[in-house]
């Protein structure tokens, strides 16, 4: 059974006119427990709105889900009322964000954000708090934990805050982990120790993980599963091996082939993906990377949406004619 | 190889100020004594950590921050001085593309105004040739010519760092410093903006310090790489010997912690633990052996470390500790 299962998500922004503009459009997800999944799209694609819709994060009065369901265990979190929301943030379902200097509360110490998840999800004093999160904060690799409690978060490193984050997101053992970019601000040294850190503390608590990022190497080196978005909309789902091997669709096989690798040609080309992505007041119905796809598109194609497919077990794919499964002969 | 940029013993020292008084209590030493040579039309990436000091090299290359001792050179001549008239002319020979290309162009000038003004500074022909020039800019970093009365906020990302790069291109550098100009830029623009650097480069003979994190990106640009630690230069070599033969262990940690997009090599990227010691208060011996806690950490205080050509064209810190 899915720990978290979305159907048809529908997110969508006011803008000054009063109009919604639909930002995530038909997104399903599904996540096992103890499995990793990762949720690649470039910027404006949706995939920071859809982790904050899991949580209904959303800004407000702005940010509205018009449809779909989000089941976690089997209950709508859509359908539940705020203060059982409340109980299941942080305590079922932690989250890690981007920038951990803007997550992390500049005006109480580390120990005390640390010791506040405690406080309110398991009901202890702060005594019996602190000796707790003296215990994760060692556990997530922080030297001297009783002196650094007493700090605040401009004393620490870039690196040492986004444990500070991790703490607090694993603290109450949660059953999914949602880890939106949690290493882009970072260093690329001290982004392979924090990659090291979730796995171990994810295998540790057998936990699932949502691993939003634009960076594919990130991808292959730590997820089970792959969605890749565009454009609001999920254009391929499969296994990772799978979708490094046998891209199907054009956006991700153009993605794949447009990273410079340690490995390719040097001072060639890269190969590249044309234009740019369409704004959201612009998107069509039908098959959106059409405007950058390298493959003709009938006009029906522009118009009418196409489903999802199972090309193989567990991959999926939008079925367009030019930019999905049927362009496999041709290349980029 | 003719060399066209020669830096020398380069130190750029940072005051640190505190107390009431706001007094010096400390220096912060950014860069600690650089040397690179950079031939005419070759690129030199230059790779580190934040805070190794690379970005400060690069102002430092273009005049923007005051060199504390150390001289740089152009085609042999010095290029120390950026004030007066003869720095004027040097200041037209180098020119800097920067990181993020929404703050680095004026949001209250149109982009005809933005690739004027380097030419209007300089009083560099009338405005009608100034005109024909906008237009030739923009049509050589391929956006289209009515571009010219847009502001920046029109554009995308990678539209304003083409316009980026056509500003600093105005004046017909010889050198070309290009700090993370794609760091900010979303993936698929990313390998465009990286196709229109490598032809500028090649059809215009430019000669490129390029300034990146990532060594991946960093690789497909370069002819030679310098890695940079804590306000050193480490090690020096072609891009491909780099890679695939690093000499300092902390070069081999950078191509390590690389997370590859091929899942072959899952589980192979490491990390390094520890992080970059602080520059205002440097450890005695060798910083890099000092961080991972290397066993003969004590043999490297007190030596100098210089660098030394163990293959042609192959520098590398000599220190007792970090050699592979």
């Amino acid at each position: 059974m899915s720990l978290l299962e979305v159907r048809g998500l529908e997110v969508a922004f006011e803008n000054e006119e009063g109009e919604d503009l639909v930002v995530v459009d038909g997104v399903d997800l599904s996540l096992k427990p103890g499995q990793t999944l990762g949720l690649v799209g470039e910027s404006g694609c949706g995939k920071s709105v859809s982790a904050l819709s899991l949580l209904r994060l959303l800004p407000q009065p702005t940010g509205k889900i018009l449809n779909g369901s989000i089941l976690w265990k089997g209950n709508d979190l859509l359908n539940m009322s705020t203060d059982e929301i409340r109980s299941i943030r942080g305590k079922e379902i932690g989250m890690i964000f981007q920038e951990p200097m803007n997550a992390l509360n500049p005006a109480h110490t580390i120990g005390r954000q640390v010791d506040e998840v405690y406080i309110t999800h398991q009901g202890l004093d702060r005594g019996q708090a602190r000796v707790h999160t003296l215990k994760m904060l060692q556990k997530v690799g922080i030297p001297e934990p009783s002196i650094r409690a007493n700090e605040y978060p401009h004393q620490l490193s870039g690196g040492m805050r986004q444990r500070i984050v991790i703490a607090i997101a694993l603290a109450c053992e949660p059953d999914l982990i949602i880890a939106d970019e949690p290493t882009t601000a970072l260093d690329v040294t001290i982004q392979a120790q924090v990659l090291q850190l979730m796995s171990e503390l994810q295998e540790q608590s057998g936990a699932s993980l949502l691993l939003i990022t634009h960076d594919l190497g990130v991808v292959a080196q730590t997820c089970d599963e792959v969605a890749v978005m565009y454009a609001g909309r999920i254009v391929e789902r499969a296994p990772m091996h799978r979708l490094f091997e046998f891209p199907q669709h054009a956006y991700t096989k153009g993605l794949l082939a447009s990273i410079p690798s340690l490995t390719g040609p040097v001072q060639t080309k890269l190969p590249v993906i044309q234009g740019m992505i369409p704004a959201l007041a612009d998107l069509n119905s039908g098959c959106r990377f059409a405007s950058r796809s390298p493959h003709f598109h009938e006009q029906e194609w522009l118009e009418v949406r196409a489903p999802l497919v199972e090309v193989e077990e567990n991959h999926w794919v939008e079925d367009c004619p030019a930019c999905g499964r049927l362009n496999n002969q041709s290349s980029i | 190889m003719e060399e066209l940029l020669k830096i020398s013993q380069l130190k750029v020292h940072f005051p640190v100020k505190g107390g009431i008084w706001m007094r010096p209590v400390a220096t912060c030493k950014a860069v600690d004594g650089v040397s690179l040579k950079v031939a005419k039309g070759e690129t030199l990436g230059l790779v580190g950590e934040s805070g190794c000091g690379k970005s400060t090299l690069a102002r430092t290359v273009v005049g923007l921050n005051v060199p504390t001792a150390g001289e740089i050179f152009l085609d042999g001549q010095k290029l120390g001085d950026f004030g007066g008239k003869l720095g004027k002319e040097n200041r037209k020979r180098v020119q800097m593309v920067f990181q993020d290309p929404a703050e680095s162009l004026n949001a209250r000038h149109n982009v005809g105004q933005i690739l004027e003004e380097p030419l209007v500074i300089h009083q560099i022909g009338d405005s009608c040739q100034r005109t024909a020039r906008v237009k030739e800019l923009l049509n050589l970093v391929g956006l289209p010519e009515n571009a010219g009365s847009r502001y920046p906020f029109e554009f995308s990302g990678g539209q304003r760092q083409r316009i980026g790069i056509a500003r600093a291109l105005a004046l017909s550098p010889e050198i070309l410093v290009l700090d993370e100009p794609v760091s900010a830029l979303d993936l698929s623009i990313r390998s465009q903006v990286l196709n229109l650097l490598l032809e500028l480069k090649n059809r215009l003979g430019l000669t490129c310090l390029f300034i990146a994190h990532d060594l991946s990106v960093v690789r497909h640009l370069s002819d030679r790489i310098a890695v940079m630690y804590l306000g050193k230069v480490i090690e020096i070599a072609s891009a491909e010997e780099l890679i695939n033969n690093p000499l300092h262990a902390y070069t081999r940690s950078l191509i390590d912690a690389i997370p590859q997009p091929n899942p072959q090599v899952r589980g192979k990227f490491s990390a390094l633990s520890g992080e970059v010691p602080s520059p205002i208060n440097p450890p005695p011996g060798c910083a890099f052996g000092y961080r991972v806690g290397s066993p003969s950490y004590a043999k490297s205080i007190g030596q100098i470390l210089a660098l030394k050509e163990y293959s042609p064209g192959h520098f590398v810190q000599e220190c007792p500790c970090c050699m592979i």
